[in-house]
């Protein structure tokens, strides 16, 4: 039994969200997440991986209870530890949030209060879940502040987040993130604001704590490299659903969703003889169809025929046991892309 | 801190200074002077060059300056045309009743106007927050004294709920120590008199506040929209804390910011407003006698208040940012 | 978004409230305002707030142009000066022959309101003008001040913006009485009243406008592909500048409207009794509210609606024009 075993998740947010009497023409509901499906284990790092807009951020809010409750219907299920966190009351969730489920926002800066010290930060969460107060609570943030790597605990404890480096402030909000030891912990995006340098320490800090408490990692990022660094697991989501997941080397080594492969080719390569262009994939996440009529991807694929717009593609293992596929034309090795790119023309 | 405070006067000053030459200018630019001021429209030529002398209006007009800031300073404003009496001594008598329907109308917006504000802005799109919405923009659009008159024909003379005028009841026997009517009354045991002064208090301060409280409910809304949109709110919903943390240490803390400042700022409206409000209810404060002042082109008497104001609004703004610094420690670094 | 660090809380409300607007152009990236209006404009028809406010100044402004035509009666006429006893607390309400009774002096109050429309927007629009027109001029020069003269201009910006500080410190009301103290009692002495409160107001919008403009990354551009610094300033930054301005102009007409009826409260109004006006039909009524309220209540509802209209349809442009807010 999984930890965290996600069941056809999805997410709508009603038409007229987001700008005030914007009304830009008719109300149109907005598929964030359009039937994600994954597991996660005890002491697991599981990523998400896929572009801006592909709702894998959503979908870490929807599994933490986080989106607004007003204007978006959530769907399927999220089971964790036996319990759907998705039909879940407020109260029960609000238990659950910080002591077994935890999360590490993208932007360290504006993810912490600016008018409140960091210490009060860190022992609000220690207060709710754990009971400690006063002296002992402070001294608890102190060692979890030292334990992250933060320098000189006691004084930064009293400091705002404005008076600490971006490095820094999101060590803090990885120390709220484990101070009640979760059970998982989802982090979106977590390097992505910070500069190079700090990224790779601030995931070697994340691996470490994992591993410390036996925490399983759900690891939300469009950066291949944090996935080849750190996940066991990998999910590829396209325009709201799962088109590939696979254990990491099989990923690397086999990529056989078009998406995925296209993915892992568009990524600059040192080794790559110097005049081979690059192979971006065309057009955004924007031209997409409806998974209703077919594969999302298909517009961008070169790899598509008139099969892929018959309905939602199944998920089939074409390849190694456990290797998921969404696609009725895989790349698989027999195939050259070019051999495929002539049959769709 | 000292040093803010310190800093913060010092930039008052040129502001006071600039304050007081255009209102020297304005003093000599008044038609006919300061001798038809003093002596009435319909002085001889004689008399005028007589009282020009004596108020050295023939000296040179920096040496008139000197001498202007000089009595300001030493908080000698001259003397009331209309009651003869000096204009410094006509405030300190008049002062209390004004701070009193100030206070009392500030402390109506606020208190009504955070709360009523900030559910507005969680329960965005609900009838109360349309009412919040359509009420705040009523409060700014409806002229003060109307709303004053409103208040009073239908509070005081037709449901004679309330006074219709004036600080207390001719009855009410009130021993003075402060000023302050219902300050006093509490100091010397007489309840009464303090009930009755806050009898009428009330439709005034009501009257007053619409326009603070218009501001604060808008502000405290979308200051508050803002705020629950924010990274930080979400991190400590993350954290799975108590509602009543995370709305007031997450998200009212934040919000209130702009609000404090806001609040501060509203003081230069709130005595703009005191004088329309006073003169409706003749509530016998600084207002009033504003209002006659204007009536009876009392010259002297409207210098002293335009600079009494302008020192009260820039203290009352030194507060604020002093309080504000203490809340937003990133004002507090630089 | 927060303040920035070295951001101390503003001296003013509406200093703040003016930098605030003025930074609505802030991020945008078109190189002419027209593309930014027609879009502003396309979100404004489907605004509910700016069609009602579009509507209720519609109607405003055709009852100014035409109501003196619709008014069935003379508005100065004593007509019925034989009915109306003020002393004695005897007064016409609404009948038949006269729809919103008769004033303190005999006169048709339904002709006097349609006939009051044209001088109260007279009075709205021309203080608006004297206070736009007089703080565009100071804030451009402050604003072009900065954005060209270097060290120099710098200085003559924080110069006049000390001016306009102290202006702002002081309560629009008093500032309003000053200036009718010094011209005397009239008409014009209302218009320029009020008016003179706002120059502070639209010379600190401007330039804050133009200064946010000057810093974009358009301007930037224009600069390093080599366009001289004054065709940048007439032809980038100053339309691009001009947003926020109109806003607070349909903004100002509603706050100009309540402050010449509260001038003419004060007994600063128009003097002459015989040309009907809101604001001071208003005051001259208020005397009688205990008696006749309505005779007070049709000219205020007439201010609260119109002043209303402007404000609606003002909030709606500055939603409308705010980057932020964009899809």
């Amino acid at each position: 039994m999984a930890l965290l075993s996600v069941d056809e998740l999805s997410v709508t947010f009603a038409g007229q969200g987001g700008g005030r009497g914007a009304g830009s023409g008719a109300r149109r509901d907005t598929k964030a997440v359009d039937g994600v499906s994954f597991e996660v284990e005890e002491g697991q790092v599981v990523g998400l991986v896929g572009e801006s807009g592909c709702g894998k951020s959503v979908t870490a809010l929807a599994l933490m209870g986080l989106l607004p409750r007003k204007g978006v219907s959530v769907g399927g299920r999220a089971e964790f530890d036996g319990a759907d966190l998705l039909s879940m009351g407020e109260k029960k969730i609000r238990d659950l949030r910080g002591s077994q489920l935890a999360m590490i926002f993208q932007d360290p800066l504006s993810s912490l209060n600016p008018v409140v010290p960091i210490g009060i930060q860190v022992t609000e969460i220690l207060t709710r879940h754990r009971g400690l107060k006063g002296e002992p609570a402070r001294k608890e943030a102190a060692s979890l502040l030292d334990r992250v790597g933060i320098p000189d605990p006691d004084r930064r404890l009293k400091e705002y987040p404005h008076q600490l480096s971006g490095g820094m402030r999101q060590r803090a909000l990885i120390a709220m993130a484990v101070a009640c030891a979760p059970r998982l912990l989802i982090a979106d995006e977590p390097t992505t604001a910070l500069d190079v340098t700090i990224q790779a320490q601030i995931l070697e800090l994340l691996k470490e704590l994992v591993d410390q408490q036996g925490t399983a990692l759900l690891m939300i990022t469009h950066d291949l490299g944090v996935v080849a660094g750190l996940c066991d697991q990998v999910n590829v989501l396209y325009a709201g659903r799962a088109v590939e997941t696979a254990g990491r080397r099989e990923l690397f080594a086999h990529p056989t969703h078009p998406y995925a492969h296209g993915l892992l080719g568009s990524i600059p390569r040192l080794d790559a003889p110097r005049g081979d262009p690059l192979r971006p994939i065309r057009g955004s996440i924007n031209d997409k169809i409806a998974w209703a009529d077919g594969c999302a991807f298909a517009p961008r694929c070169d790899f598509y025929t008139m099969e892929c717009l018959t309905g939602t593609p199944e998920l089939t293992e074409p390849r190694a046991r456990g290797h998921q596929v969404r696609c009725v034309n895989p790349v698989l090795p027999a195939e050259t892309s070019a051999g495929t790119a002539e049959v769709s023309s | 801190m000292l040093r803010l405070v310190a800093r913060r006067l010092l930039q008052l000053i040129p502001t006071l200074l600039g304050l007081s030459v255009l209102l020297f200018l304005w003093l000599n630019r008044l038609p006919g002077g300061p001798a038809s001021a003093i002596l009435g429209e319909r002085a001889t030529e004689a008399e005028v060059a007589r009282i020009n002398r004596l108020l050295g209006l023939d000296e040179p007009v920096w040496v008139q300056y000197g001498r202007f800031i000089k009595r300001i300073f030493q908080l000698d404003l001259g003397t009331s045309t209309q009651t003869g009496r000096p204009v410094w001594e006509e405030f300190t008598l008049r002062f209390p009743a004004t701070v009193e329907l100030s206070v009392a109308a500030m402390a109506i917006a606020i208190v009504v106007g955070i709360p009523l504000g900030y559910f507005a802005a969680r329960r965005r799109g609900s009838w109360l927050d349309v009412t919040a919405v359509s009420g705040s923009l009523l409060g700014i659009c409806i002229p003060v004294f109307f709303l004053a008159l409103l208040l009073k024909g239908l509070f005081a003379v037709n449901l004679g709920i309330f006074p219709s005028y004036g600080r207390l009841s001719t009855g009410i026997d009130a021993t003075k120590v402060t000023g302050f009517a219902v300050l006093d009354g509490l100091l010397t045991g007489e309840f009464d008199a303090s009930w009755d002064a806050v009898m009428h208090l009330v439709l005034p301060a009501v009257a007053l506040a619409s326009i603070p409280l218009a501001v604060i409910v808008r502000m405290t809304r979308a200051s508050v929209l803002e705020v629950l949109g924010e990274d930080y709110v979400r991190t400590a919903e993350s954290k799975g804390l108590d509602k009543r943390v995370v709305r007031a240490r997450h998200v009212l803390r934040n919000a209130l910011l702009p609000v404090i400042t806001a609040v501060g700022l509203l003081t230069g409206s709130l005595l703009s407003g005191a004088v329309l409000t006073e003169s409706v209810f003749t509530f016998g404060g600084i207002g009033s006698f504003i209002r006659t002042s204007i009536d009876a082109r009392d010259y002297p008497v409207l210098v002293g208040f335009i600079l009494f104001i302008a020192l009260v609004y820039v203290l009352i703004n030194l507060l604020v940012d002093v309080a504000y610094s203490l809340i937003d420690p990133r004002v507090r670094v630089h | 978004m927060n303040a920035t660090p070295d951001s101390s809380p503003k001296l003013t409300k509406r200093a703040d409230k003016i930098d605030r607007l003025a930074q609505l152009t802030e991020r945008t990236e078109s190189t002419s305002g027209a593309g930014l209006w027609r879009e502003a404009f396309r979100r404004l028809r489907t605004n509910k707030a700016a069609i009602i406010g579009g509507a209720v100044i519609g109607l405003f402004v055709l009852i100014a142009v035409v109501g003196p035509w619709l008014a069935p009666y003379s508005p100065t006429a004593q007509d019925w000066r034989g009915e109306v006893f003020p002393n004695q607390g005897r007064f016409v309400g609404p009948r038949g022959e006269n729809w919103f009774g008769l004033d303190h002096l005999g006169r048709d109050e339904f002709s006097r309101m349609l006939v009051g429309a044209r001088q109260t927007l007279l009075v709205g629009v021309v203080s608006m003008l004297i206070g736009l027109v007089a703080g565009a001029v100071i804030g451009a020069v402050s604003g072009a001040a900065a954005t060209l003269g270097g060290e120099p201009g710098r200085r003559v910006d924080t110069v006049i913006m000390r001016v306009t500080d102290i202006m702002l410190a002081l309560p629009s009301l008093l500032l309003a009485v000053s200036v009718a103290a010094v011209l005397g009692q009239s008409l014009t002495t209302v218009m320029i009243a009020v008016g003179v409160v706002q120059v502070p107001v639209f010379a600190r919008l401007l330039r804050g406008s133009m200064l946010a403009q000057g810093s974009s990354d358009y301007v930037l551009a224009a600069k390093a592909v080599g366009i001289r610094k004054r065709r940048i300033v007439l032809t980038q930054i100053m339309p691009n500048s001009l947003s926020p301005v109109i806003v607070q102009a349909t903004l100002s007409l509603a706050t100009a409207i309540i402050e010449a009826a509260a001038l003419s409260y004060l007994g600063l109004g128009n003097p002459d009794p015989a040309i009907p006006e809101w604001g001071v039909m208003l005051s001259q009524a208020q005397r009688f509210f205990d008696n006749a309220p309505m005779m007070s209540v049709y000219p205020a509802v007439g201010i609260i609606v119109t002043a209303l209209g402007f404000t609606l349809l003002g909030e709606a442009m500055r939603e409308a024009l705010d980057p932020k807010l964009r899809g």
